[in-house]
């Protein structure tokens, strides 16, 4: 069943337009996460969920029904922010126990279930504490605590947990997925971490510049990236680019073949990528399909892999090579693009070129 | 060319702390100590460093019907709260906007927020007291809180504004998505926070007031009579026991408002934080 439907939605800022032409249905217990560079329009979309702002156009549905004209308290879309996170003035009891205070449960029920979501969030017997006395994972947990306690429709989380060190943030990460599922709770989790929406997340929708660019399974923003931009958002920059006839796609190193594809491609100019783990060393002598040459031009050894820069033509390919990989610059190696990893992706580099190109720095960082 | 780093005892410089001792000897404790011994005093003359004689005469006469002091105190502190009260209604949801949101014209909005400080009452105040002439709001307790607001407002905004951009909407907003309601997050979340911030404002606000004299006197026509008006003839002549003993009524507030902000202050560092943006 939809729990949360978005129409058509849009934002704008004045001049500017945050949010366009969104639209995402949300299952029921189910858990998507909204991913995207910095401005991209994650945090305006949870905003327009919650009530706090309204679209510029478009309809949000819970269960099928309006509730563009339900005010933010009614609608039972709880949000929990990055920062600022508990009541300053209030105990741990009486942050938990907010939500319920204001739909007026009783004040045993309200102690009972507080005591109850503390022991979830695994935090059991910390009523008495003020927020100042937490630690920053115990105030997140907190906070988490107090937005499931209302079971809200849909928890809408904007990056809970950028402010918290590597340990502790894949600790979270295990929290939420695991009470999420427990509890079936709707969830929108926001982050510009590829790799945390891809653990945490049922469904992965990806914006740049306030434009969904494709929403699917984790997987499939690898195996099939919609363009070139989700692909480059994904750590992988090689393409090549061809001219397409049937399963076919004719480039200057050779014809590649692919596996054809179910939904009609039209023929004609077209860009196929290979992620660069999928990418294959082979030795001279090999009769394979799908084997182009390529020219060394770096390498750096990363203790698990070798990370190869190569041209294929004139276009720069990084391949994942094995640790022990030798070779000098300038060096012609054969490649193996498998059939199964060549995918056709849309060319949109002109159109996200500079968010593409952050988040490749961002990636390289990391690897 | 670098220069020594400042030595420190704890957190704040000796000298700092030496001249903030010294000031309030000299500007406070001297002067009020001096007016308690004047208000006792029944005979006084030079050489003497003590009165000659003692008495309670001065004191009798201020709390007597024909000295105006306890009407003095009684206008200016319904005029006060008055006032306190009325900036709190219109200064606090415009601090709130200046502080916390952006919108077209809000520099032109502080810099008219300002003027009252740069250009004095009075001249505003000559100009309204015609059309307050007119609208028959002269010589009323309500008439002259509405200009004493003029000078009081500014600085009632410019507090709880920056209070309000140090306190920020997340946790508002984190209350509205848990079902509380505009009037319930003010309740419980909006008001705790700035609580202090509020009284601190609130107690400058009433001083303000308090210590209004001019304009009073324009707007309150000489009918309305406040405790400044009551005093400035003692000062300019006349008794100087019963000047004393009248100045002590009118700067009490202002000791008590004193002892209460300085607790507050240094109890609420987060505010602190606030003044700093100012
Ligand atoms: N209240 C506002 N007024 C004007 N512009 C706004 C407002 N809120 C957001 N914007 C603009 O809308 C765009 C999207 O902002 P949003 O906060 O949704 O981004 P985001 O994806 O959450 O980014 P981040 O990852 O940095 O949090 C930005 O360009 C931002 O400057
Ligand atoms: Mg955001």
């Amino acid at each position: 069943m939809t729990a949360v439907s978005l129409r058509h939605i849009s934002r704008r800022f004045g001049d500017h337009v945050a949010v366009r032409d969104l639209n995402l249905d949300i299952e029921s217990g189910e858990m998507v996460a909204f991913l995207g560079p910095s401005g991209c329009g994650k945090t305006t979309t949870l905003r327009m969920i919650t009530g706090l702002i309204e679209p510029s156009s478009g309809d949000i549905l819970f269960d099928g029904e309006s509730v563009l004209s339900t005010p933010t308290e009614r609608r039972g879309a709880v949000m929990v922010f990055q920062k600022h996170l508990l009541f300053p003035t209030m105990n741990v009891a009486q942050n938990v126990g907010f939500g319920l205070k204001m739909a007026r449960v009783s004040r045993e029920e309200t102690a009972e279930r507080v005591k109850e979501i503390l022991e979830l969030v695994d935090l059991p017997g910390l009523e008495d504490r003020k927020a100042h006395e937490l630690s920053g994972g115990q105030q997140q947990r907190v906070a988490l605590a107090r937005a499931l306690i209302v079971r809200p429709k849909v928890l809408l989380l904007d990056e809970p947990l950028a402010n918290l060190d590597a340990n502790l943030r894949i600790t979270m990460r295990h929290l939420i997925r695991s009470i999420q599922k427990e509890m079936g709770i709707t969830a929108i989790f926001v982050t510009h971490d590829q790799e945390e929406a891809v653990m945490l997340a049922d469904r992965v929708a990806l914006m740049f510049d306030g434009v969904l660019q494709q929403v699917g399974a984790p997987d499939e923003f690898f195996r099939t990236p919609r363009t070139t931009g989700v692909a480059r958002f994904f750590r992988n920059g090689n393409f090549l680019r061809g001219h397409r006839r049937g399963s076919t796609i004719h480039t200057d190193v050779g014809p590649i073949e692919i596996v054809s594809t179910s939904e009609t491609v039209e023929d004609g100019p077209s860009v196929l990528t290979v992620r660069p783990e999928e990418v294959r060393l082979v030795n001279e002598e090999t009769d394979q399909e799908n084997v182009v040459p390529a020219v060394v031009t770096s390498l750096i050894y990363m203790g698990s892999h070798t990370q190869l820069t190569v041209t294929i033509g004139d276009t720069p390919w990084q391949i994942q090579a094995p640790a022990a990989f030798q070779a000098r610059n300038g060096d012609t190696v054969r490649l193996l693009l498998p059939r199964g990893h060549v995918s056709i992706v849309a060319d949109d580099d002109t159109a996200t070129t500079g968010s593409a190109e952050a988040t490749l720095a961002e990636g390289s960082a990391v690897l | 060319m670098t220069t020594e780093p400042e030595k420190r005892t704890g957190l704040v410089p000796r000298w700092a702390r030496w001249t903030a001792v010294t000031s309030i000897v000299v500007f406070v404790v001297v002067p009020i100590s001096t007016l308690v011994v004047w208000s006792f005093a029944f005979r006084w003359n030079f050489p003497n460093i003590l009165p000659t004689e003692w008495g309670l005469r001065a004191w009798s006469y201020t709390a007597s019907d024909s000295s105006r002091v306890l009407e003095g105190l009684w206008n200016s502190t319904r005029l006060a709260l008055l006032v306190t009260g009325m900036a709190i209604v219109v200064g606090l949801p415009a601090s709130r906007a200046l502080g916390q949101h952006e919108f077209r014209g809000k520099s032109t909005v502080e810099w008219l927020l300002m003027m009252p400080i740069i250009v004095p009452a009075l001249v505003a105040t000559m100009g309204i007291h015609q059309i307050f002439i007119r609208l028959r709001l002269t010589e009323t307790l309500f008439g002259v809180a509405l200009v004493h607001l003029i000078p009081a407002i500014p600085y009632f905004v410019l507090v709880m504004a920056s209070v309000f951009a140090n306190y920020g909407t997340a946790l508002e907003e984190t209350a509205r998505t848990l079902g509380a309601n505009r009037y319930r997050v003010f309740r419980y979340v909006t008001l705790p926070a700035i609580s202090s911030g509020l009284l601190v404002a609130s107690m400058f606000t009433f001083l303000i007031s308090w210590g209004q004299y001019v304009t009073t006197l324009l707007i309150g026509g000489g009918t309305f009579v406040t405790l400044p008006l009551v005093l400035f003839p003692f000062l300019s002549g006349g008794n100087n026991s019963t000047a004393a003993a009248i100045s002590l009524v009118f700067v009490a507030p202002a000791i008590v408002v004193l002892v209460l902000t300085s607790r507050q202050l240094s109890r609420d560092s987060a505010l602190m934080g606030g003044f700093g943006k100012l």
